[in-house]
């Protein structure tokens, strides 16, 4: 394990190093040669020639977006595993992308044909109401939360918010036209407008999810050594469901939902950098993002004439360790 | 650990004993008659779905052009053609996931096992969208044995990662719901990478839906009934046995191991054979045993059939409601049967909540 602060300080800084990697080969990958020059002279010296319009509005925008998905839902995975002391937390386990998802939805069944900008604000609304749901079945019974209930309790909502969701787009054709592209949890044709919008939110939550650092850590160790700490972890925990709230909401608001970054990332990070979160956190920041990114490509590099979900790759990759995790690493 | 009540536990049942030459059936009076009612009930969800349409048939009409009395407004070519082959694929099918739900309950001894649940039927789907979209000049009788074999992988997997452990009744589940993410996922890739015309029969079966199923379906899945049916009922009696547990069931003479494979035959085959025939219509497994049980008791005798009648009437019947909620426009069945079955898992968690 890399334990002292240098070290940890020095891998954060390879990794963002890969991250920007994971970018520029993101936007070079593709049908059209494009190089780091043409990137840099699209967005300095625009001319309107194909190539611009292609980094412009297709190339850069996809990349962000998988950066940007991956980093939010690892964070929010992070904070999940910690809060609830349950290896197999992740935001697509416990139906809150589902709930956001089917915010969505119903948003455009109600609204009509609205466009992608106005996703987020609904999406929030729907993961919070899907946490606060799965948190209160969690936590039912005597005695603590129990990890394998508080799973499989997130399984069946996210199961029935998933044949709502269906629902509604059997119902409305004009729904299912204007949503489909996002529902298959994909990162292809964003644009950097809804990015933009996104980011705002997006970045109190990573805020949020950094100031809670110290008190989550304390968490993990038990609610009682946390409360005897004199943490009030009845904030804490508030704090922090509001802030997965607010980057898986606006995860799936971009890219639909993509399940099991959230599980998979936190995992690998604890792995190499041990339990403290102010390391956690910013390693799964960057690590999703790489994952995200990579799995992107993947999708890409595979079948190229095809356009796979990139949720696809992920729940190939991540369900397998879902099953290693239900089956070792959780006690009833 | 499931909620069995123990058979003693309960009043003594009215019974009668029928005898043909060395053969005896004792017979459960009390579960004969809930049966019989949950039978009646499935027939008039039947009639209700032949009848109700855009050209709408009355179910006096209904009946009379079933039985073959008569057919006086020509009726005939829209219920025995059009409409009846559908009401019977759901029919068969939710008998089928009914009885399928009952034995792997009782099997694993765990109240929320369900072949959809702990995966099985994630496994035939992705085996039966592979025969779509790879093999699209298949005929449709292969459906059938390519979903089966599916659904046998499925159970194989789980056997292995799960349930050979001894683990518990929630890890089971748990690993279930992983496979069925994988199988998705695979089937998802499936669907993207076919060619249009084949994905798009394949999304439509995956919806879990009896919708434009006509005899051919009926009659493909019909052989597969008559053998799995009766070999469920045949083996009811050690189900009780081994509902007790392997210890007791072996001092009480009963060759586990080779009844345990032959359960897990029945319980994978019907489910298999359901989702080849009509798609994940999940839940039901789950809810017709639990309701079943709740009726006749325990005793697996009448357990199962009771089972197959409730599954039948909730399948037939969440295709009617799917029909009407919102027609003109169809609801999938297995929607239905989804927002019915997702609360009642979760009650289900309720009720073990201290478990």
């Amino acid at each position: 394990m890399l334990r002292s602060r240098s070290t940890l300080l020095f891998g954060l800084l390879v990794c963002a190093v890969f991250l920007a990697a994971g970018l520029v080969v993101s936007v070079n990958f593709g049908v059209a040669g494009i190089g780091v020059t043409d990137v840099v002279r699209a967005f300095g010296d625009y001319d309107g020639s194909r190539d611009d319009l292609i980094i412009r509005t297709i190339r850069v925008p996809r990349a962000l977006a998988a950066a940007l998905v991956g980093a939010c839902l690892a964070v929010a995975g992070a904070i999940m595993q910690g809060i609830t002391r349950n290896p197999l937390a992740d935001p697509g386990i416990l139906g809150i992308n589902a709930g956001a998802a089917f915010a969505v939805v119903t948003t455009v069944f109600v609204f009509g044909g609205t466009a992608s900008s106005t996703f987020a604000p609904f999406a929030f609304v729907g993961a919070a109401i899907a946490a606060t749901v799965v948190y209160g079945i969690g936590s039912m019974g005597r005695g603590r939360m129990r990890p394998m209930r508080l799973a499989i309790g997130g399984a069946a909502v996210a199961a029935l918010l998933s044949s709502f969701t269906t629902a509604t787009l059997v119902l409305s054709e004009q729904t299912m036209d204007t949503i489909r592209f996002w529902l298959a949890g994909s990162v292809l044709g964003r644009d950097l407008e809804l990015l933009q919008q996104i980011s705002p939110y997006v970045l109190v939550g990573f805020a949020l999810a950094l100031a809670l650092s110290r008190q989550v850590t304390a968490l993990m160790l038990g609610e009682e050594v946390a409360s005897g700490l004199g943490q009030k972890t009845g904030l804490t925990k508030s704090l922090a469901v509001l802030s997965v709230v607010l980057l898986a909401g606006s995860a799936v608001a971009v890219a639909g939902p993509v399940g099991f970054i959230g599980l998979v990332v936190p995992h690998a990070v604890r792995f190499f950098v041990g339990v403290d979160y102010r390391w956690i956190l910013p390693y799964s920041a960057i690590i999703g993002g790489i994952v995200l990114l990579g799995a992107d490509i993947i999708s890409r590099v595979v079948l190229p004439v095809h356009e796979i979900p990139v949720g696809v790759t992920t729940a190939v990759v991540g369900a397998p360790f879902f099953i290693y995790l239900a089956r070792n690493k959780v006690s009833q | 650990m499931a909620r069995l009540a123990p058979i003693a536990s309960r009043p003594k049942a009215r019974e009668a004993t029928l005898r043909a030459g060395p053969v005896s059936l004792r017979l459960n009076l009390r579960s004969v008659l809930i049966i019989c009612v949950l039978s009646l009930a499935a027939f008039a969800g039947l009639v209700a779905n032949v009848g109700y349409g855009e050209y709408p048939v009355s179910p006096v009409e209904v009946v009379r052009t079933l039985v073959g009395l008569g057919d006086d407004g020509g009726h005939a070519f829209v219920v025995n053609s059009l409409r009846l082959p559908r009401a019977l694929v759901a029919v068969a099918v939710g008998a089928a996931l009914g009885v399928s739900g009952v034995i792997l309950q009782g099997l694993t001894r765990n109240d929320l096992a369900a072949p959809d649940i702990v995966g099985i039927n994630a496994g035939a789907s992705l085996a039966a969208v592979s025969l779509i979209v790879v093999a699209p000049a298949a005929s449709i009788v292969y459906l059938q044995p390519a979903a089966l074999a599916g659904a046998f992988l499925a159970a194989g997997l789980l056997y292995l990662l799960a349930w050979r452990r001894k683990g518990s009744p929630l890890r089971l589940v748990l690993v279930g719901i992983g496979l069925s993410a994988v199988a998705g996922a695979g089937a998802t890739l499936l669907i993207a990478v076919g060619e249009i015309e084949q994905a798009s029969v394949a999304l439509v079966w995956l919806a879990g839906s009896v919708y434009g199923r006509g005899w051919d379906d009926f009659y493909s899945f019909t052989p597969w009934l008559l053998v799995f049916f009766p070999l469920a009922l045949l083996l009811s009696r050690h189900l009780a046995a081994m509902n007790l547990g392997d210890n007791v069931a072996r001092a009480l003479g009963l060759p586990v191991e080779k009844v345990r494979g032959l359960l897990l035959l029945t319980s994978v085959g019907l489910a298999g054979t359901a989702v080849a025939t009509a798609g994940t219509i999940g839940f039901v497994a789950l809810m017709a045993p639990h309701i079943a049980r709740h009726l006749v008791g325990p005793a697996y005798g009448g357990l199962i059939p009771a089972a197959a009648a409730t599954g039948a009437t909730i399948v037939v019947g969440a295709d009617f409601v799917g029909r009407a909620l919102f027609a003109p426009v169809e609801l999938p069945a297995g929607i239905v049967t989804a927002v019915l079955g997702a609360p009642f898992f979760l009650y289900l968690l309720y009720r073990n909540r201290n478990g």
